[in-house]
């Protein structure tokens, strides 16, 4: 596993990186920049390559980058400043808006898109409840299926940098308070995804209601959808071996 | 010293034992506490209220901005100004203040504050906040953006009121290709500007600095916190080279007078409680939300002022910090003239109605005041400034 530092546009963009093989670009969600078991997992057989959004961590974000799409515009700057292509974009949660929102702009450098249970399109029927008013203790709660789980990743969070906690929630209040944590405009532009896509999703999540999928599911052509039972939101953590499982032979499927 | 009269104008009529079921008194209470009947009655009284501080010869009367909640009613407070600038005849008409970063269109407000100051005859003081964390929320104006649209918005505001129109303002937040106030306010160069919060450093330096020699104004906290907040504008004032005069500085306090310091004490107890544990009742997440403060600020706001909120407030704690000042006459007299001295403010904003406090103590406790502290304040009052703020605040 390597951490590394790179100069993208004039922005400083931490990332680790581990494994060999084909290119996996993983965007992680509201919680902030983890190695969660899922990448322990797809570094296996394929290189992963986690980045930690602008302005989250220690990171470094220019006062001008506001929303996802800039931080998608950034994203695409960095595939090319590290020169990737047929990459696999894997997206958990805020992640998953933004790799989204780098889909609809380009998929000339990507080979296949995972959403997991990705924010960014909110429907009628399923809103999302307010991140910003939970406590740290009911965010645990409601990402993990497995009450033992979300007990340990609070214990966790609490051991955590206070710097690094506030620091990750402003961050995400750049990108996601208003509109809360969707782009109402983000469903007219799904058509332009090309790419074989995979949507990942935890039947009683949460966070990121169940029901989201559908528009996800509707626009974006040929888009397949894992339901997962008994899963909440925190895939790359609680549902690392099955995620795993399905992606590995779906990122042989698209590796064109 | 010159007094002022401060109304939150909040629910009265709340059902304390909401806490049972609720969290907190801001944005998420439902509005079924609120009893429509019962809020045109509040209008009523509390408007009554400021109406009898004029007749009674306060030197202002105070409203507020706050969204959603029932510690105060005046969501749109230049309303409330607007109906007294009519019924209103001497006292100066103190908005404090607007919530600048919630509005989407700055221009407006300086309009309305314009207006106002027309239909007043010169009567109104104009008041810039950033609004408290709640109010984030209920606006859903990012609170990361929160500093920049203030500061944006001000200048907006100043510069509407002093420059020639129209001119263009294409800020970060803002944008408007005519910006040409009619009507022009009546005091000129423009109203007075006073800043009212609750002692951060960078708020008290903006204020102090000698571009501008905005009233300052220390809100619901600790005298010591005010005093250190205090210092710290005569010190910027003296980098800058000049002065600061008492005028330049305000203490907002909850006060009650009654017959006897005994009386009074008992008589407040239950009402100022209620105010600082079921109306100032907000979660962590609702009070800081994310990007409205500093890093360093917050951290600072967590591990100091926050450990202290969090605790039920007595009385006779909230007497002992000097965050309330309750007595007889000459008990509250006293008090006020050495919190005067100790601190050297120049303008006492009491707040005279507090949360559940009915209509008879407060008239009782608005009469006692005028009558017999008012006038010994204003002996007592510090110097005057040797020019009017708001002469010295052209930008």
């Amino acid at each position: 596993m390597r951490d590394s530092v790179i100069d993208v546009a004039g922005t400083k963009l931490g990332y680790r990186e581990a494994g060999a093989g084909a290119t996996v670009l993983f965007l992680h969600g509201a919680a902030g920049a983890a190695w969660d078991p899922l990448l322990d997992r797809l570094s296996g057989g394929d290189r992963v390559l986690a980045p930690e959004h602008p302005g989250f961590g220690r990171g470094q974000v220019p006062d001008w980058m506001l929303s996802v799409g800039d931080v998608a515009f950034f994203y695409l700057d960095l595939m090319q400043a590290l020169d990737l292509r047929n990459v696999h974009l894997v997206g958990h949660g805020l992640g998953g808006w933004i790799a989204a929102e780098i889909a609809i702009r380009s998929t000339a450098r990507l080979a296949s898109l995972a959403l997991l249970a990705p924010a960014g399109v909110e429907t009628r029927e399923a809103m999302f409840d307010d991140i910003f008013a939970w406590t740290t203790e009911e965010f645990a709660r409601r990402q993990f299926h497995d009450p033992k789980l979300a007990q340990q990743w609070q214990q966790a969070q609490a051991k955590l940098d206070i710097d690094i906690a506030l620091q990750n929630r402003t961050a995400l209040a750049r990108l996601g308070w208003n509109p809360r944590m969707h782009n109402p405009q983000l469903p007219y532009w799904l058509h332009r995804i090309d790419v074989p896509t995979l949507l990942v999703w935890g039947e009683d999540d949460q966070v990121v209601p169940f029901a989201c999928h559908k528009p996800f599911k509707r626009e974006i052509r040929n888009a397949e959808l894992l339901a997962l039972p008994k899963s909440g939101h925190a895939l790359p953590i609680e549902r690392a071996h099955e995620v795993g499982a399905r992606l590995a032979p779906f990122f042989q499927g698209a590796q064109g | 010293m010159k007094t002022f009269f401060f109304h939150l104008m909040p629910y009265a009529d709340l059902d304390l034992s909401y806490t049972e079921r609720h969290n907190s008194a801001w944005v998420t209470l439902p509005n079924s506490y609120f009893d429509p009947a019962v809020g045109q009655k509040l209008y009523a009284r509390y408007i009554g209220e400021l109406e009898l501080a004029d007749q009674l010869g306060f030197d202002g009367i105070c409203v507020n901005e706050h969204h959603q909640t029932a510690y105060g009613l005046m969501p749109a407070p230049n309303l409330i100004a607007a109906a007294l600038a009519r019924s209103t005849k001497q006292a100066k008409i103190a908005i404090l203040g607007r919530a600048l970063p919630l509005v989407s269109n700055p221009v407006a407000v300086a309009e309305e504050f314009a207006m106002l100051d027309q239909m007043s005859g010169g009567r109104i003081i104009t008041g810039f906040v950033r609004g408290i964390g709640t109010e984030y929320f209920a606006s859903g104006v990012n609170p990361t953006h929160s500093h920049g649209r203030y500061y944006e918005a001000h200048e907006l505001i100043l510069r509407a009121w002093t420059e020639t129109g129209p001119f263009r303002y294409h800020g970060r937040h803002y944008q408007f290709d005519y910006v040409n106030l009619w009507p022009r306010p009546l005091q000129q160069p423009h109203p007075p500007v006073w800043i009212p919060s609750q002692g951060s450093s960078e708020t008290v330096e903006w204020c102090a600095s000698a571009k501008r020699k905005y009233t300052y104004l220390q809100t619901f906290s600790p005298v010591k916190s005010a005093k250190k907040a205090f210092d710290l504008y005569r010190q910027v004032a003296e980098r800058e080279g000049y002065e600061s005069q008492p005028s330049q500085l305000g203490w907002a306090v909850p006060t009650y007078v009654a017959e006897t310091d005994e009386i009074a004490r008992r008589e407040l107890k239950p009402h100022i409680e209620a105010f600082f544990n079921k109306f100032l009742h907000y979660p962590l997440e609702m009070r800081m939300p994310p990007g409205y403060s500093s890093i360093a600020s917050t951290k600072s706001l967590l591990e100091s002022k926050f450990a202290f909120r969090m605790m039920e407030m007595t009385a006779e704690n909230l007497i002992e910090l000097g965050m309330v000042v309750a007595g007889s006459a000459a008990t509250v007299r006293e008090r006020l003239a050495a919190y005067a001295r100790e601190l050297g403010v120049g303008n006492l904003i009491a707040m005279l109605q507090i949360a559940t406090l009915p209509a008879d103590l407060t008239e009782k406790n608005l009469r006692l005041f005028a009558k017999d502290v008012m006038p010994y304040l204003r002996e007592q009052g510090t110097r005057a400034p040797t020019r009017p703020v708001a002469e010295a605040a052209v930008p």
